[in-house]
């Protein structure tokens, strides 16, 4: 177990150099710091003054490791559009888009799952293949139109539901907003956690029900059938406790993506988030945001990644006698 | 078997040959005997969706024949024009069936071409996707040791973030580099350039993995044995010989790019105005959702709806149809 952890763990680590090797070549060489500080009229004399100061004359590998060490205390310089620390930026933005991320990651488990163990137990059923036809044209229609198609039913013909912003949000601790205390905080999270969650759901139910077909055909469940259980206890103890594992790893790594789409429904609901700053940041080519928002998401991946391994593992004892 | 004709003996040669062996009449009599077209004629949503394809297709490549309009002449486009609604509701003009958007451009035209560059951007990205891919999966398969490792780390390391986060980074760090450069001529090669980054590892995975099992067998030893250089061998023997997947690869993935596309350039970093694709129209249109002009957005949305499930429908079936586990 400790060697398997510290291999993954070693793994992770050489992403984490490779991807700040991306964002420090990003950062010093796309952007170049100096031009962005200073005015038209300051002289070269004195641009080459502040780039010593800065340390933009040392040797590479020396500001490399500065870059490294100035990341791992969560400083990634100044924001060129806003003038402002970058880090500053991300905490002001970092609850909305984990709010968001963690609703929809729900929105996609609370749904999908009951869909996909209905049209498992019910192949041949009219209601499962419309489900079916359902989630393909979900995994067709791209987030963003998914998004705008809400907007337009639910914002503008039947105004139920508000098509931007977070609504009214309340300070929790020292820099934690949250929108989940307030109804319109509450209203206006409904439509973007569909719209993010949606993707995750179709690609829940149909594991869910490929996983189910398959284990209602094993033996176990026939015997369990056999001994005159229950469907409820066959369906629920038996069947739906194996199908878990995939699920379960699927969905640590779609969290991942979840924040990675966030970015589009972030851009279609005006979310004030991590994402559409980021956006906003390669339309106006601001690299400090760029490099940053890279070394987080990269981060977060490599973590989720890490993790569900190191869960993977303890839940399946096959791996384990493998790696003996 | 000695009165076996000619014509018989041909259709024994099974589906893998080199078609260039056999005359043009014999092949095509073979594709309509095999096995695959038996499965597409058997499923009937495959043929709907190859129809909706073609149907597709055509209203794009032949935009500048048959659309209504041209959207990009501007002696026929009026502002008095603007964002007129739909034939069947009130207020619509009779010259433009799905309205016009807010310059006063015919929609159902202005679909019709966005849909033309949403597909050439598809497909030049897919080809240059495939290309990158095939050969550093060649490479990786045939080189192996280091060179192997590293490709494969590199591949690694990509797949752990979504494509279109790559995407964005891509468009937005070249943007940086060429920034002085004119985006409405550069942003077609960006975009394509991103998106090839984005997708080339599936490629060269499934490449390497097939190499690695064809380079041990006996038609690659023996060129190698008579001297053949590695760069040919790659090429000519081993190549042919690893494309199934491929094709199947590209098939889903040109609806991955489409998508991926349209998503770029409704943020705004893709196709720009002056060449809307599918992606720009739906922008341009979201801007007025709310002020009751759906119809700007909705159809090219549509449209992109319609052509990525016909496309991914057909993707679906290519990869059962020639995945021999499942026949």
């Amino acid at each position: 177990m400790l060697g398997f952890a510290i291999r993954r763990l070693a793994q992770a680590i050489i992403v984490m150099i490779v991807v700040a090797l991306l964002a420090f070549t990003l950062f010093r060489f796309v952007g170049d710091p100096v031009n962005q500080m200073v005015g038209i009229e300051t002289s070269i004399e004195e641009r080459e003054a502040l780039r010593e100061r800065l340390g933009l004359n040392d040797p590479i590998p020396v500001q490399f490791a500065r870059f490294i060490k100035s990341a791992a205390q969560f400083d990634f310089g100044t924001s060129y559009q806003f003038r402002q620390p970058v880090s500053d930026l991300f905490l002001k933005r970092i609850p909305a888009t984990l709010e968001l991320s963690f609703m929809s990651a729900l929105f996609a488990l609370a749904v999908g799952i009951p869909m996909g163990i209905y049209a498992g137990l019910n192949r041949e059923s009219w209601v499962s293949k419309l489900f079916l036809s359902v989630s393909l044209i979900g995994i067709s229609l791209p987030t963003f139109f998914i998004g705008i198609l809400l907007i337009f039913l639910f914002s503008v013909t039947l105004q139920w539901l508000p098509s931007f912003g977070r609504g009214e949000v309340v300070q929790v601790g020292s820099w934690w907003t949250t929108g989940l205390l307030t109804v319109s905080g509450i209203k206006a999270l409904i439509l973007p956690s569909i719209t993010l969650g949606l993707y995750q759901m179709t690609l829940i139910m149909r594991l869910i029900r490929a996983e189910m077909l398959e284990v209602i055909r094993t033996d176990y469940i026939k015997f369990a059938r056999a001994r005159g259980l229950p469907n409820r206890l066959v369906h629920f103890r038996h069947a739906l406790k194996n199908t878990l594992v995939p699920v379960i790893t699927i969905t640590g790594l779609q969290l991942g993506s979840i924040i990675a789409f966030a970015t589009i429904t972030e851009t279609v609901f005006q979310w004030p988030g991590m994402g559409l700053m980021f956006l906003q940041a390669v339309q106006n080519v601001d690299i400090p945001i760029m490099s940053a928002y890279l070394l987080l998401t990269a981060f977060l991946f490599v973590s989720i990644n890490f993790i569900v391994d190191i869960l993977y593992y303890l839940i399946d004892p096959r791996l384990r006698v493998e790696r003996a | 078997m000695p009165n076996v004709t000619n014509e018989e003996a041909k259709a024994e040669v099974p589906v893998f040959a080199n078609p260039a062996d056999t005359p043009s009449k014999g092949a095509l009599a073979r594709a309509l005997d095999s096995d695959i077209f038996h499965s597409f004629l058997k499923s009937k949503v495959t043929v709907v969706a190859a129809l909706g394809t073609i149907i597709l297709f055509l209203l794009a490549f032949l935009a500048p024949w048959i659309a209504p309009h041209d959207p990009f002449d501007l002696s026929t486009i009026s502002i008095m024009d603007a964002r007129v609604p739909p034939v069947w509701m009130e207020y619509a003009d009779p010259r433009f069936l799905l309205g016009t958007d807010d310059q006063g451009r015919d929609l159902l035209s202005g679909i019709f071409y966005g849909m033309r560059i949403s597909l050439i951007v598809g497909f030049c990205s897919v080809i240059a996707a495939a290309i990158l891919g095939i050969t550093l999966g060649l490479v990786a398969g045939y080189v192996g040791g280091r060179t192997d490792a590293i490709i494969m780390r590199i591949a690694d390391i990509q797949l752990t973030f979504p494509a279109i986060l790559i995407a964005l980074l891509i468009d937005g760090a070249t943007r940086g580099i060429f920034g002085a450069l004119d985006r409405e001529v550069f942003s077609f090669y960006i975009l394509i350039f991103s998106l090839a980054l984005s997708f080339w590892v599936q490629y060269a995975r499934t490449v390497r993995g097939s190499t690695m099992v064809e380079k041990n067998k006996e038609y690659v030893q023996a060129a190698r044995v008579i001297g053949i250089p590695a760069p040919i061998i790659m090429l000519r023997h081993i190549l042919p010989n690893v494309t199934g997947p491929v094709l199947v690869i590209a098939t889903i993935n040109l609806a991955l790019a489409i998508v991926t596309e349209a998503t770029l350039s409704f943020l705004g970093v893709g196709m720009p105005p002056t060449q809307p694709s599918l992606g720009t129209l739906i922008a341009i249109g979201n801007d007025f959702l709310y002020s009751g002009e759906w119809w700007i957005a909705i159809f090219p949305g549509l449209a992109l709806a319609l052509l990525v499930l016909n496309v991914n429908l057909l993707g679906d079936w290519l990869r059962d149809a020639l995945n021999p586990k499942l026949r």
